[in-house]
């Protein structure tokens, strides 16, 4: 196989990273507010739109989405991207089912491992 | 762990999800093909790409994409959720084969059932895991 250089795994890794942070931040967030459709019956678009952009947990999100993109953008530059798309896409799939699991307690069953897996592995062979 | 039964409004914002994210990658890209390449000694031309009628409907359809995706987010998993995001690729895929007539090789295929299979799997499955504590969850921070 090819040589990994240490540009490509920096890039890897921070992409990785800040893109499970930011998915598992947002949907932190989410969760909190609570059923957006309901609160837009509630109190219309505007109190919807409120209630999401005062949430805490997403500001953190974003910012790690954005620390995400950034590196993406310095990949464009650098690295390999050919290589560094379809690895942080899987690689954020498998990362992701780990925090749900861990940090926002979602019940990752058997058949939620599997998907994210197969997913995984789907979305490295599509992209090459 | 009781299944959350999803509204037919809930399952048309997850289609809207599945398709929202390469449609609007697709605008982007034609839009941006139209705009030429973008170097860093010329940024003024990204102003100039925002002028561009398939960039601005990109950005709309990717607006409206994240808005749905953090709805459901907000009544779903985020591991029921994100697998649905990755089916647009299957999508895209298949648009680029029919419509004009890519050759889809045997390792594309393998990934488009491996995409198909992944999704099916949580297709059928609960949306919602079921706290016992979500109350102390929703109200507790803030």
């Amino acid at each position: 196989m090819m040589h990994l250089s240490a540009n490509t795994v920096i890039t890897i890794v921070l992409m990785v990273t800040g893109a499970t942070v930011g998915e598992t931040l947002i949907s932190a967030a989410m969760t909190r507010v609570g059923d957006l459709d309901e609160i837009r019956a509630r109190s219309g678009l505007l109190g919807a739109i409120k209630a999401v952009v005062t949430s805490p947990y997403l500001i953190g999100g974003i910012a790690c989405m954005a620390i995400s993109f950034f590196s993406l953008l310095f990949a464009l530059s650098a690295a390999d991207l050919s290589l560094v798309a379809p690895a942080t896409n899987s690689l954020t799939f498998i990362a992701t089912a780990v925090t749900a699991k861990f940090f926002l307690k979602e019940n990752v069953d058997k058949r939620r491992w599997l998907a994210a897996i197969f997913v995984a592995a789907g979305m490295a062979l599509l992209t090459r | 762990m009781s299944s959350h039964r999803l509204k037919f409004s809930q399952y048309l914002m997850l289609v809207f999800i599945m398709l929202g994210a390469s449609v609007g990658d697709a605008l982007l890209s034609r839009g941006m093909r139209e705009v030429g390449p973008v170097s860093f000694n010329h940024l003024g031309l990204l102003l100039h790409a925002l002028l561009n009628p398939w960039v601005i409907a990109g950005i709309i359809v990717l607006i409206s994409f994240m808005g749905s995706y953090m709805t459901a987010l907000s009544w779903a998993d985020l591991t029921f959720v994100q697998p649905a995001t990755a089916f647009g690729n299957v999508v895209t895929a298949l648009i680029g084969r029919i419509w004009l007539h890519e050759a889809i090789t045997p390792m594309r295929w393998a990934g488009i059932a491996c995409i198909v299979i992944g999704v099916g799997f949580v297709a059928n499955g609960p949306s919602k895991t079921e706290h016992i504590h979500t109350i102390a969850l929703t109200g507790g921070e803030g």
